[in-house]
């Protein structure tokens, strides 16, 4: 362990080389990192702006805020921003970049080139997608369904679908880079059952990278060319199936859920250890659990179309598959609460959002059981009980997660320790926040207000006041801890290599790292949550 | 803003009181483990919170809870499975001798046609107590047909037939609302059910507008088009005699045997290479894009109505008998 | 990124006892050696992805529309198919025969092989080139000049439905337009690795480029074998 350098002009990977091009031309991970930090913080913000202007809309029955055309470009862009350029890369590009070397004791990915490479392609489909919006947008939803977005939509479908489509090879390269390297440049003695759960939970998102999204990539060439050639792969008009895009569509989107969620759980995992002081309880059982979730997600796809015209016995079969891909997800849940027990528990940002993260999860996954009931879903599905169930998953946990694990790692990340206090009430803000915004769309779903409308009946206008009066509060939440990590980065507490006293290799490596990582390549022989071996901080760091 | 706020929907068929009886269950069971989980973190949280004296004690974990915490959860996952599935079953499977509807969606309205004839357009009139069968296709995108005081929805596609029944029991008014995202007027898509007592219900089948039964209409365009031609109604024809077709079994010249139902006799109209009948030869010819969707339905109709009716069906109070055409 | 900073001893290899074909965050040439190949392996398992839903489609559509996919099949110019297929098969073993050159040595008989193996590589382009410059003139690229005339003409005993069969040929110019560009961009990758064994880059003990490139080379002829018979030799029993 190398000793607390405190001097902040030591040489590590931010001051080693100043100016643009060492940034842009970055072969280090942990720059990458930081490239993709500023980039999907600020599609973050742009998806988020859509979602505003949505509820703001949704406050009266009647559509006086914007007209119908634009409200289904709103929703259609929220959508592919939030899913494509924020939560599909957010944790693995940011967190996963950043960490997977310095946890499995590396100097680098496996093919630093690649890496970079993959950021220029999220920048180009995200410079794509902006001048989509911009120069009239793209209102088919982001499911795209035919024969709608290829041959009805008067919008920028081809461009929107291109985009994403560039994308999407960003997310399999840096999928791929993770494989090889978790597979290839582990330090000597560190074994499979000695890695991170973090590291298991990007193993497995990677999987589904790279098995799932060279579907969706063929798929958008299918529609890009209908849509531009007036074939008829997928319009029924001119001899095609509506139905085949929608399960090509469905057999990439929804393994993408899980690697949107996959992520954040490892965040959580490494969270709950530190604050508890206790190696994680069930370690064997969290690492195959992920794989489980990543191999059985692949097998669920259908029950997206539950009404859509498929067969009767194909719908029972797709409706149990989804219901044993619960199985691991409750098994994660209860083995992070045991976790817990008789532990030394510290409340620290991180570890309050990972709270919040596991109660919104919970929530999210338990209406998930409701959704895989054929008999409800018929009932549900297409409302706004979906939209809340998926926000719930995504918004409760994948965020959640994101955000304890940039409050987790940011003096790794910075060398600086961001205000706690600060931190502890954005916390709360967003949980709360959240809550308001989300909870009044499960009633207003089960009442029948189906989704994508911009004009409703009167009748459902509380629940949609409450809701929009939550995504104000969520928005502050969200807000301060831009403000406060900015101003951290200079006033904030100059950390040490370990101020949580956490365990893993990264905290073993002076905060900010140097650029090779480590001074000596490390030789591991303990086992991975070694709390028993690690003392405590002798106060709880808190930044006042 | 408060008038007719409530957080429950209405009740007023069959089907609504099987799913709410799972969905209050579902809410009782998430309710109780989120609950759960929610209070066993807070005691652990303040139970073990770090305190001078206080040191973690490191547990690997435990396989008796580990298979206790899987297994129980997949057999109640297993039976709620169970229960959707039944419900679903009964969802999709239309009860023998339901009334027909034809519902035509496309951007943006709800086209609808009884079978004695009557069209409406955003509203449909059902009296409470009886099976109602829709048949439905889409002029243009997908679009999904919601009802949800009946618990009721199913995606309407271009190009073929889906299918959805209910059975009404309480008189009113109720939403219908176009439940997949079909552009601009997509929320501006809706209508409203009407359920009436019997007796209304005959007075505004009798209040009129209904040209003939569709079955009536469907007779006169066969005649139109010239179907008459081959499908006589006796041996000598190049096309099957089509009395008693519908509903039963086909048996086609590559040797499968399909069940003539509505979307047999839409596909054998608009593409009949595709099922050639066992015996004739494959020369009709096409009529895609020379039907529109209303004829379709009025032929489909028309075709049903050449199947005796099933033993045994009464007359139902209400509704006028399906047309007979003498072959 | 020099290597003569904060590289203080401990298990790194030693700084110059190794070829400059190491890149830094490896720590031997056997781990970037397997870390190339693995890598190359995880990629092409991707693109068996991406084809595979093109395929899946293709599969669905010859089930469905049996008798139009027929007679698309019987209307492309099955000659030019097999040599093709001859051609790439050809290229796959000057490819291997490469390697094996890589592997002991022999620089002249790398070069030789490569450029072998591109002029194979463009010889399928080019007869590709040829038979879509033909189905052009047939009036058979959809999107372009499509017309299901001809072929209605000539099989009257198949059922034909316009639009179904040109269902067939979107996805027949989809699958081997795409196969097309995946054999440009090897044409690129081995006009590299050319370039490289010319400068003499390549050693019994380093040439993992010419592993991997040969690879991706021979998964793409791979994607071609299947191909062929599924939309050459859908039916070509005589009517």
């Amino acid at each position: 362990m190398s000793s607390a350098a405190l001097n902040p002009e030591r040489p590590n990977y931010l001051n080693q080389e100043y100016g643009i091009r060492s940034w842009l031309l970055t072969v280090d991970h942990k720059r990458i990192a930081l490239l993709y930090l500023l980039s999907i913080t600020f599609f973050f913000f742009i998806g988020g702006f859509f979602a505003l202007l949505i509820r703001l809309e949704l406050l009266t029955p009647a559509g006086d805020l914007v007209q119908a055309d634009t409200y289904n470009k709103l929703f259609t862009m929220h959508g592919m921003v939030m899913i494509f350029f924020f939560l599909i890369p957010s944790i693995p590009a940011v967190l996963g970049n950043f960490l997977v070397p310095l946890m499995i004791g590396a100097k680098d990915l496996a093919f630093p080139k690649i890496n970079l490479l993959s950021w220029y392609l999220y920048i180009i489909g995200g410079v794509m997608m902006l001048h989509c919006i911009l120069t009239g947008g793209v209102d088919t939803g982001w499911t795209f369904y035919t024969p709608f977005s290829t041959a009805f939509s008067n919008t920028r479908v081809i461009e929107a679908g291109l985009a994403i489509f560039i994308a999407g090879f960003s997310s399999i390269l840096t999928g791929f880079n993770f494989v090889v390297t978790i597979h290839r440049m582990r330090a000597p003695g560190m074994t499979w059952t000695r890695l991170p759960l973090f590291i298991w939970a990007h193993y497995a998102t990677s999987i589904i990278q790279l098995l799932g999204t060279p579907v969706l990539a063929a798929t958008l060439v299918l529609v890009v060319l209908e849509r531009g050639l007036h074939l008829g792969i997928f319009d029924p008009a001119l001899g095609g199936d509506p139905l085949l895009f929608q399960h090509l569509f469905w057999f990439y989107s929804h393994p993408a859920v899980y690697i949107m969620i996959l992520p954040s759980m490892g965040v959580v995992t490494e969270v709950i250890a530190c604050f508890s002081r206790k190696r994680i309880f069930g370690y064997n059982f969290i690492a195959m659990s992920s794989i489980a979730i990543a191999v059985l997600g692949f097998l669920v796809w259908a029950h997206h179309m539950f009404v859509a015209g498929i067969s009767l016995y194909s719908a029972l079969v797709f409706s149990m598959l989804s219901y044993l891909v619960a199985v691991p997800s409750a098994i994660k849940v209860f083995n992070w609460t045991a976790t817990m027990y008789k532990g030394s528990i510290t409340f620290s940002t991180p570890m309050l959002y990972s709270f919040g993260f596991i109660g919104l999860f919970t929530m999210g996954g338990l209406t998930g059981l409701f959704l895989a009931a054929l008999g409800i879903d018929v009932h549900v599905t297409d409302t706004y009980f979906v939209v809340a169930h998926f926000h719930y998953i995504m918004v409760g946990g994948a965020v959640m997660g994101y955000m304890a694990g940039i409050h987790f790692w940011w003096p790794k990340i910075s060398g600086r320790m961001y205000p706690e206090a600060w931190g502890r009430l954005a916390a709360l803000i967003v949980f709360l926040g959240f809550n308001l915004t989300f909870f009044p769309q499960f009633v207003l779903g089960y009442m029948g207000m189906p989704r994508r409308y911009w004009q409703y009946p009167p009748e459902f206008q509380v629940l949609n006041v409450l809701s929009t009066a939550g995504s104000t509060i969520l928005a502050v939440g969200y807000l301060l801890p831009m403000i406060y990590f900015l101003w951290s980065m200079r006033y904030g507490k100059i950390a040490d290599a370990n101020p949580w006293h956490a365990a893993g290799l990264e905290w073993m490596t002076p905060s900010p790292p140097p650029t090779f990582n480590f001074d000596e390549t490390p030789v591991v022989t303990w086992e991975a949550y070694d709390y028993a071996n690690i003392p405590a901080p002798e106060e709880v760091p808190v930044e006042r | 803003m408060f008038e007719n706020f409530s957080m429950w929907p209405a009740r007023a068929s069959t089907t609504a009181g099987n799913v709410d009886a799972l969905f209050i269950f579902l809410v009782a069971l998430a309710s109780f483990m989120s609950l759960a989980i929610f209070i066993m973190i807070t005691v652990f949280a303040v139970r073990y919170r770090r305190r001078p004296g206080l040191e973690a004690e490191q547990i690997e974990g435990s396989h008796a809870l580990e298979i206790t915490w899987s297994v129980v959860p997949m057999f109640i996952f297993l039976f709620i499975f169970g229960w959707g599935a039944f419900i679903y079953f009964q969802e999709r499977t239309p009860p023998q001798g339901a009334a027909t509807v034809y519902v035509v969606a496309k951007q943006w309205m709800w086209k609808l046609q009884h079978e004695e004839g009557q069209r409406e357009i955003n509203e449909l009139h059902v009296p409470v107590g009886r099976d109602v069968k829709m048949i439905m296709t889409s002029q243009d995108v997908i679009h999904s047909f919601y009802v949800p005081a009946f618990r009721i929805k199913q995606d309407v596609l271009p190009g073929r037939y889906t299918t959805a029944w209910f059975h009404a029991t309480r008189p009113g008014t109720y939403h219908l609302f176009c439940a997949e995202y079909c552009g601009t007027q997509h929320s501006g898509m809706i209508g409203q059910v009407v359920v009436m007592e019997p007796a209304q219900y005959q007075a505004w089948l009798s209040g009129g507008g209904a040209t003939g039964s569709m079955a009536q209409n469907g007779a006169a365009i066969f005649q139109q088009l010239g179907c008459s031609t081959c499908h006589r109604f006796d041996t000598q024809g190049r096309g099957p005699n089509l009395t008693g077709v519908f509903g039963s079994k086909v048996q086609l010249e590559d040797g499968r045997t399909v069940v003539a139902d509505e979307e047999y006799v839409r596909e054998s109209i608009l593409s009949p290479a595709s099922k050639v009948v066992s015996g004739f030869k494959p020369i009709m010819p096409v009529f895609q894009g020379i039907v529109s969707e209303d004829q379709l339905n009025a032929l489909v109709a028309y075709v049903k109505s050449l199947s005796k009716p099933p033993a045994g069906a009464a007359a139902t109070p209400g509704m006028k008998p399906q047309a007979e055409m003498q072959p | 990124m020099s290597d003569s900073d904060s590289m203080a001893g401990g298990s790194l290899v030693a700084e110059h006892e190794h070829g400059p074909e190491l890149r830094h965050h490896f720590a031997t040439v056997e781990q970037q050696r397997e870390a190339s190949t693995l890598g190359m392996w995880l990629f092409l398992a991707t693109e068996i992805m991406f084809f595979g839903g093109l395929f899946c489609t293709y599969l669905i559509y010859r089930y469905w529309y049996y008798d139009e996919f027929a007679a698309g099949s019987r209307s492309i110019n099955i000659w030019m198919g097999a040599i093709n297929t001859g051609v790439l098969i050809c290229s796959s073993l000057t490819v291997a025969l490469s390697v094996r050159a890589a592997q002991t040595g022999k620089r002249k008989t790398l070069i030789v092989l490569l450029i072998l193996t591109l002029l194979f590589g463009v010889a399928f382009l080019g007869i590709k080139g040829v038979e879509w410059y033909q189905k052009f003139e047939e009036h058979h690229v959809p999107g372009l000049n499509f017309s299901a005339a001809d072929l209605i003409r000539d099989y009257p005993q198949l059922h034909i439905d316009p639009h179904h069969v040109q269902l067939y040929f979107s996805l027949y110019f989809a699958m081997t337009g795409l196969h097309a560009l995946h054999m440009v961009i090897g044409i690129g990758v081995f006009l590299f690795l050319l370039y490289e064994s010319w400068k003499g880059r390549y050693t019994p003990a380093y040439h993992t480029p010419i592993e991997i490139g040969g690879l991706y080379w021979h998964f793409v002829d791979i994607v071609w074998i299947y191909l062929f018979p599924l939309l050459y030799l859908i039916d070509r029993k005589p009517l």
